[in-house]
């Protein structure tokens, strides 16, 4: 247990710590600090290894006692992982290699020379200096306040979280304001869920609020099922502090005692952090019985997910953690007035929970003078897919998409042309070029047929075929449909069926049709947000991209060469030089030397042939072609 | 989601079999148990044999078919033990416009068993994964504990290689 007067003497002393990472001089004998990122992708990318020969390094040099290092959360560019940051310089080091260490260490940690060639290139200006990385086109653009301590903090340090201000926000709720100053505030934030559907956080409350039992409860959905999209993650490895803390105002200001987190057990990062920190929590008495003297419990709870993309939706994530199949059940009654075992219940997104603690302390007005007209603040988006800078960025809300591809993102690599951007995952929709200059917020994202989602922003270029996009998303939602309501289970496996038919070449002009209405059957037919919006990514792409289908259906052609049953492999006679690689890689043995065995002119190999009847057209020769010879048609 | 049932015969231990009653008789009575139990029960054996989910069931005195429903249910509930070199490819949205899906087909097709089974000597395991973060390394694949990032349909069969018995 810690008293007030104990929390803000560590959060003075923290502060001048953690001073060096502001690009200030060191108050203590650590002069410099490392970062290395600890979040999924660096880890992946074998960040620990890098770390532990780091500190072998550092010991060896003997400046152990002069260089802190720290393991952190996602630094968002995770294309450049695995990466490090050298404070006070604020130097950005990208995909360091085991073998650039000594370097790293010898040059400039000992003798204070950047080693210009291992830094992220663009931070290098023509005149040789090495800007920080906040100047970079991914940063500059960025405002970061649910991501706020996401790579600037140890995520497993109780006391680094509460000298930026950690656990101040609980401070002020709990000794200075009522519930419904807490609620108030919350409301006139403008704050919305961030989970995807958008659904104003404080009316939330308020709902709970007003609901007369004794018991209630507070609950963070943390089972981001979306493939492709991993912000709450990002946040909960980088910052799980921020999410305990908003629970417990949460907690205060409905009048609930317990909180549970449900958090995919795919995340085991996330979940040791989680861990750790509600370890840390207890011990310091943020959590637990009678709170910084004032009366008030509030306690959390851990439950791991099982892998079900339904239990993202709310009162299938109840139902998840009261331990049944996760199946939801019809609102009314609302989680509010009926939620977990019975009780009143809110449930809020990880992202959304990190907001919190900032709108108590900066105010109302601060976060709603960020964002456009109905949706205020910020959002994180997980980019992925074609496009430069695969990563985590948080921009205020209406900003562009273009803004997001092009500038923070890098655009589309390898010269490639920009087809769609999606968003929302499995619920959303596929977002043409003329679409880039949309300002995004929630309703701007609905009316051009997509959904803002929790955040994933896949980028997919010419060599897309948007048909094939849609039946991956709807294999994805037939596997995942609970089965509970017959609209959901039968009518995408129905979609599904019809656009196999389509991607294998035996569609008909009135396949299209029927697809487009059955589309509108399941979306207004299904129980719950899974089945209401399955159909999303094949009505955006009939919408855009009907064109494709078209092609699918009458020229019997895929545009993009990605629907094997549509396109042949075939050898440019002119450009193969006879190097027999993709003999070699051919898994049928359906590459052979032309029957004529004829050399073209300059050239001093016959060249090769495929026999497209043998041919699986699985792209192994493709990619192991140097000339480029191989094309699809 | 459909799967598969394992071809592989049950090999418990009593020493896992003591642990599991353990877990059992912790968690009894609890709200939410048997997804609990099944978890742990998962820890212990590496798997959900037909044969622990009915230890599990009479523990916890539950009918046999509910506890089938959830282990069915949910994705990470392995029906099949992993194999000695369990490969796992990830198909989601990043990973897939990035080729991920020929990566899984290549594999598919070297070591000749389907998704979500074991080849009947316990060797090879293959899974189709959801997202599993490391979206900057697409497209992506594991093998145990190995990550196998930016892969290219023609690396796919010196990577298996390396892990030939």
């Amino acid at each position: 247990m810690k008293t007030l007067e104990e929390l803000a003497s560590i959060r003075d002393e923290q502060r001048q710590k953690m001073a060096v990472r502001h690009g200030n001089p060191a108050n203590d004998q650590y002069t410099r600090h490392v970062l290395i990122c600890g979040g999924t992708g660096c880890t992946s990318s074998d960040s620990p290894r890098i770390r532990a020969i780091l500190e072998d390094e550092l010991k060896a040099n003997g400046i152990a006692d002069r260089v802190k290092v720290i393991q952190t959360g996602c630094f968002g560019l995770c294309a450049l992982g695995p990466i490090m940051i050298v404070y006070p310089e604020g130097t950005f080091y990208s995909r360091v290699n085991k073998d650039e260490i000594h370097e790293i260490v010898t040059e400039h940690l000992v003798k204070g020379n950047i080693v210009k060639h291992l830094v992220y290139q663009e931070t290098v200006h023509s005149d040789g200096t090495v800007a920080p990385l906040s100047g970079t086109n991914f940063y500059k653009k960025q405002l970061r306040v649910a991501l706020r301590n996401c790579g600037l903090i140890n995520p497993e340090c109780i006391d680094e979280y509460i000298g930026t201000d950690g656990y101040l926000a609980l401070e002020k709720v709990l000794k200075t304001m009522t519930s419904q100053e807490v609620i108030d505030t919350v409301l006139a934030s403008g704050l919305r869920g961030r989970g995807g559907g958008g659904f104003p956080t404080g009316r939330k409350w308020q709902f709970a609020a007003n609901s007369v039992s004794d018991k209630k409860y507070v609950v963070c959905n943390a089972d981001e099922g979306d493939p492709g999209a991993f912000m709450d993650r990002s946040v909960l490895e980088g910052d799980p502090h921020a999410v305990l803390e908003a629970m417990a105002i949460a907690g205060y200001a409905i009048g609930a005692d317990e909180g549970y987190i449900y958090v995919r057990a795919e995340y085991p990062i996330a979940v040791h952090r989680l861990e750790v920190a509600l370890k840390q929590a207890r011990e310091y008495g943020v959590l637990g019985k009678n709170i910084f003297g004032t009366g008030f419990n509030f306690d959390i709870q851990l439950r791991l997910g099982a892998g079900a993309f339904v239990c993202g939706e709310e009162t299938a994530l109840l139902t998840s953690i009261e331990g049944n199949r996760g199946e939801p059940r019809p609102r009314p009654p609302f989680p509010a007035v009926k939620g977990l075992f019975g009780q009143p219940t809110i449930i809020n997104n990880v992202e959304t929970y990190a907001n919190i603690c900032q709108i108590i302390l900066k105010g109302a007005d601060w976060f709603a003078s960020m964002g456009t007209e109905k949706s205020k603040g910020t959002k994180v988006f997980a980019l992925g897919g074609k496009i430069t800078n695969t990563g985590l960025v948080e921009i205020p809300m209406g900003t562009t998409l273009r803004e997001i591809i092009e500038e923070i993102g890098g655009g589309v690599p390898n010269g490639k042309k920009f087809k769609a951007a999606q968003t929302g995952g499995p619920s959303g929709g596929c977002i043409p070029a003329s679409h880039l200059d949309t300002p995004i917020d929630y309703d701007n994202l609905i009316a051009i047929g997509s959904m803002m989602g929790s955040g994933g922003l896949i980028v997919m270029d010419e060599d897309n075929c948007m048909v094939d996009i849609a039946k991956f998303f709807l294999e994805f939602t037939v596997d995942e449909s609970c089965g509970k309501c017959t609209p959901c289970r039968m009518g995408t496996v129905r979609l599904l069926e019809l656009l196999n038919k389509i991607t294998d070449g035996n569609g008909t002009l009135e396949d299209i049709d029927r697809l487009e209405h059955l589309c509108y059957y399941i979306k207004s037919a299904s129980l719950c947000g899974l089945g209401q919006t399955a159909p999303n990514p094949v009505l955006s792409t009939l919408k855009y991209f009907r064109n494709e289908y078209v092609a699918h259906v009458v020229d019997k052609k895929c545009p993009a060469g990605v629907c094997k049953k549509l396109m042949t492999l075939n050898i440019d006679p002119d450009k193969c030089i006879g190097c027999k690689v993709c003999q070699r890689n051919c898994p049928v043995g359906a590459i052979q030397i032309n029957p004529a065995a004829e050399v073209k002119p300059g050239k001093r190999l016959p060249y090769l042939v495929i026999d497209t009847q043998k041919c699986v057209k699985c792209g192994a020769c493709i990619s192991g072609c140097k000339p480029k010879a191989i094309y699809k048609a | 989601m459909k799967k598969n049932l394992t071809t592989v015969s049950f090999k418990g231990t009593a020493e896992q079999e003591k642990k599991l009653d353990e877990l059992i008789a912790l968690h009894k009575g609890e709200e939410g148990a048997t997804m609990r139990v099944l978890q742990g029960a998962q820890e212990i054996y590496g798997y959900l044999p037909i044969e622990v989910q009915k230890r599990i069931a009479i523990g916890l005195d539950v009918p046999v078919a509910e506890v089938f429903g959830i282990s069915t249910f949910y994705s990470q509930f392995a029906l099949n033990p992993k194999g000695e070199v369990a490969v796992a490819i990830c198909l989601g949205t990043a990973c897939y416009v990035k080729g991920s899906g020929d990566i899984f087909n290549k594999v598919k097709e070297i070591l000749g068993i389907e998704e979500g089974t074991t080849s009947p000597d316990g060797r090879y395991s293959l899974d189709a994964t959801r997202c599993i973060g490391a979206c900057g390394l697409a497209p992506v694949m594991t093998i145990n504990d190995e990550v196998y990032g930016r892969l290219t349909v023609s690396e796919v069969k010196d990577v298996l290689a390396k892990y030939q018995g």
